[in-house]
């Protein structure tokens, strides 16, 4: 049993393919959408039935009007990627995919912190915000909202560094993504 | 005009000429429609009916079926049949009523959120917003429903809207640009799988539903016979290569031929039409055909390496991807005597392991001679449709199809209640033909209802009762893996079918012996209108052979 073929059966071998293989990074996927009700739903649904955890999503308007761009996050060390997206290209109202390369990718994200401060420590706080170019925009006696915008790792940074003087509650945006250079995204 | 005359047009330049429905209060402006469309309506008794009529009339027609019904529970009955065509990619259009605008997310009377109950099981879904909207979006039902992988659409119509005046011109340009099915397939793929092809020593083609719904089967014959392919079915593919044959394997998997899965156990090389690899297909997934490369030819992109990775996919219509890798594999003049090992491997296996039973040395009717019985009697001509359980898979072992879209059953989902309403769409679309339903005596009782539907329209079906007084598979997987502890598996001989087929306006009649069997069933052939048969067979006969469950191959038992 199992002898080997000829020269083209063994060439085969170099075709395994990888299938359902997490890949172990995190993914951000970026898709195009028909903007019209329930879009949203169907693609989450895709995820859901499949037991996956999206980790941040973000749905906005694109340049035209018919059109929305999703981003969505999720984790490649916990699930096969290949088979959602392969999914997500089966919707009717989803235009294009693309599952952006990191190094090849402009990602940001909006963060909200509502730090609990008074006196002395109100100065130290604004000046991680400096170092973050974060920018204060609320402050009552004992507490201060700062905006944060970058990257997710930034914003985790950030986190860090505020939370001991007191984190009342944070808020983020996700992630939202754009592939560098000419080629759309 | 209206927007449900509108509907009207749509539907007959769609090319349709019969609609499965049940009227309700939220499309009574359709229902009004029908009755100046010129479009036959056949009123069924509930929508499930309807449902798997449409999903029998598209099987059997190739045509896409439709099935109407109204909000809320006329929409939620069809939730069966529009997941069964789902699981089976059945195209079928559903246009199911929905209570008025301003009444949506209210709770109003009647109101079910159709179109998010079904999101999960429909290839897609349109909820009409405007009545402008409505022409447009039904011609773009019908062309995602029947192109690519083909599947059941839903367009939800609200009532207030389907009494809009709306102009309406016919269309002809469907174009949605987040759908665009690839059909040619990849040329170098093709040529690549040429190669592997006549290389191979021990190949196997395993051609699945796919192939009969791209009307492939002529090409499937011509790749196998390009030179002496081995070729197996799965349970939906069955049709799609003329059996009996020389290099017909039989049906492979669950209750598949032991030649069949033990060829595909050995195989060096398996090419994949039209199959999604199932779990009733591989068994114990890291043990199926561990020798084997994999071409896969699938429409759907989705289904290459889903369950087994593909070595050489190609993505597009098997039609037109299997007449050209029949081109290409003769181009490569392949040496045709290197099969011979292979064949007289499985000839052996063939040889050794038909597929067999133990007649009764009295006159009681075993199940698999009823089947053998009734593919006597049609002479094999016949459209034959089925339940779900052990009746089926005796029917898919023992009658032979030689023709594709003559054997219509539910494969993916295993609806039980399948059949008779399926049957009786099928004899809709195709008249002329013989078109009998083996079903079970628990199977039957789930859409019984049709049959009065069948006995006002005169539509003639031939209902074969395998009546062993049991959920049949049920009680086996019971006896053979619960210690033969029976749990709520006993039917009794309740209803008395041939009482019943009378009370509907059909024929009743009861069969007990095998000796006359034959000549009773050509009997009920020949009756005018729908014909009931309470075949009694042998009560505990077990479907074999069988790889139990999430075991191998190499394990077939029986």
């Amino acid at each position: 049993m199992g002898e080997p073929g000829t020269k083209e059966i063994l060439s085969l071998e170099e075709l395994d393919a990888v299938a359902g293989l997490r890949t172990g990074r995190k993914h951000v996927l970026s898709i195009l959408v028909e903007n019209k009700p329930g879009v949203l739903t169907r693609i989450a649904g895709l995820f859901a039935r499949r037991g996956f955890n999206i980790d941040t999503l973000t749905v906005g308007p694109t340049d035209e009007d018919r059109l929305s761009r999703i981003t969505l996050t999720v984790d490649g060390a916990l699930h096969p990627i290949d088979q959602v997206t392969k999914q997500l290209h089966k919707l009717v109202n989803v235009l294009k995919i693309r599952d952006l390369e990191p190094s090849d990718t402009v990602a940001r994200e909006l963060a909200l912190f509502k730090v609990a401060v008074d006196g002395a420590q109100r100065a130290e706080v604004m000046q991680i915000c400096e170092i973050f170019r974060g920018k204060v925009v609320d402050v009552t006696r004992r507490s201060m909202i700062v905006e944060i915008t970058g990257t997710t790792d930034k914003i985790e940074a950030f986190e860090k560094m505020v939370r001991p003087f007191g984190l009342i509650e944070m808020m983020r945006t996700g992630e939202i993504a754009i592939s560098r250079g000419r080629s759309e995204t | 005009m209206r927007a449900v005359d509108a509907v009207m047009e749509c539907l007959k330049a769609e090319g349709v000429d019969v609609v499965f429905g049940l009227p309700g209060g939220a499309n009574l402006p359709t229902y009004d429609a029908f009755v100046d469309a010129g479009i036959r309506h056949v009123l069924v008794r509930h929508e499930a009916g309807g449902g798997h009529a449409a999903e029998g009339y598209a099987k059997a027609t190739g045509k896409v079926g439709v099935s109407l019904g109204t909000s809320g529970p006329g929409a939620t009955n069809l939730v069966t049949p529009i997941c069964d065509a789902m699981m089976d990619s059945v195209p079928t259009v559903f246009i199911t009523g929905q209570v008025r605008t301003d009444l949506l997310g209210t709770d109003g009377f009647q109101e079910a959120d159709t179109i998010g109950i079904t999101m999960p099981i429909v290839k897609h879904s349109f909820m009409i917003q405007h009545p402008l909207e409505i022409p447009r979006t039904i011609h773009e039902a019908f062309y995602v429903a029947r192109t690519g992988r083909p599947g059941p659409v839903i367009v939800d119509v609200p009532v207030d809207l389907s009494r809009a005046d709306v102009p309406y011109e016919p269309v002809s340009d469907v174009h949605l640009p987040g759908y665009q099915p690839t059909t040619d397939g990849n040329a170098k793929q093709i040529r690549q799988a040429a190669k592997a092809l006549a290389a191979a020593r021990r190949p196997v083609i395993y051609a699945g539903g796919g192939v009969v719904a791209a009307n492939a089967s002529r090409e499937l014959l011509e790749l196998a016979t390009a030179d002496r392919f081995p070729v197996t079915c799965t349970l939906m593919g069955l049709g799609a290569f003329p059996a009996p044959h020389d290099q017909w394997l039989g049906m492979l998997g669950m209750h598949g031929t032991r030649a069949a899965n033990y060829a595909m156990d050995e195989a060096d090389l398996i090419v994949a039409v039209g199959a999604r690899f199932d779990d009733r297909i591989t068994g114990k997934l890291s043990e199926f055909a561990p020798r084997a490369k994999f071409i896969h030819i699938d429409v759907d992109p989705a289904e290459i390496s889903k369950n087994v990775p593909a070595h050489i996919p190609i993505v597009g219509d098997a039609r037109n991807i299997l007449a050209k890798l029949a081109v290409e594999y003769r181009a490569q003049e392949a040496d045709g005597a290197r099969l011979e090992e292979w064949w007289q491997r499985i000839r052996a296996w063939q040889e050794r392991h038909p597929l067999r039973y133990e007649d009764s040395t009295d006159s009681e009717i075993r199940p698999q001679r009823m089947v053998q019985a009734l593919y006597e009697a049609t002479g094999g001509d016949a459209i034959v449709t089925s339940d779900v359980g052990q009746h089926q898979m005796w029917a898919a072992q023992y009658f032979h199809f030689n023709r594709p879209r003559r054997w219509i059953n539910s494969g993916g989902l295993g609806t039980m209640g399948f059949g008779l309403p399926a049957a009786m769409g099928a004899k809709v679309g195709c008249p002329d033909e013989t078109v009998v339903c083996i079903a079970g005596d628990g199977s039957v009782q789930m859409n019984m209802q049709e049959l009065a539907t069948c006995a006002q329209d005169g539509i003639a079906i031939k209902v074969f009762i395998m009546n062993n007084g049991y959920l049949g598979m049920v009680r086996q997987w019971q006896e053979l893996f619960w210690d033969k502890r029976y749990s709520h598996v006993d039917m009794g001989s309740y209803p008395d079918f041939v009482k019943l087929a009378d009370a509907y306006g059909a024929t009743g009649m009861r069969f007990t012996d095998k000796n006359t069997l034959v000549d009773d069933m050509r009997e009920a052939l020949a009756t005018e209108g729908p014909v009931l048969v309470d075949v009694r067979v042998t009560q505990e006969e077990n479907v074999y052979p069988m790889i139990p469950a999430g075991q191998a191959a190499r394990d077939m038992v029986g």
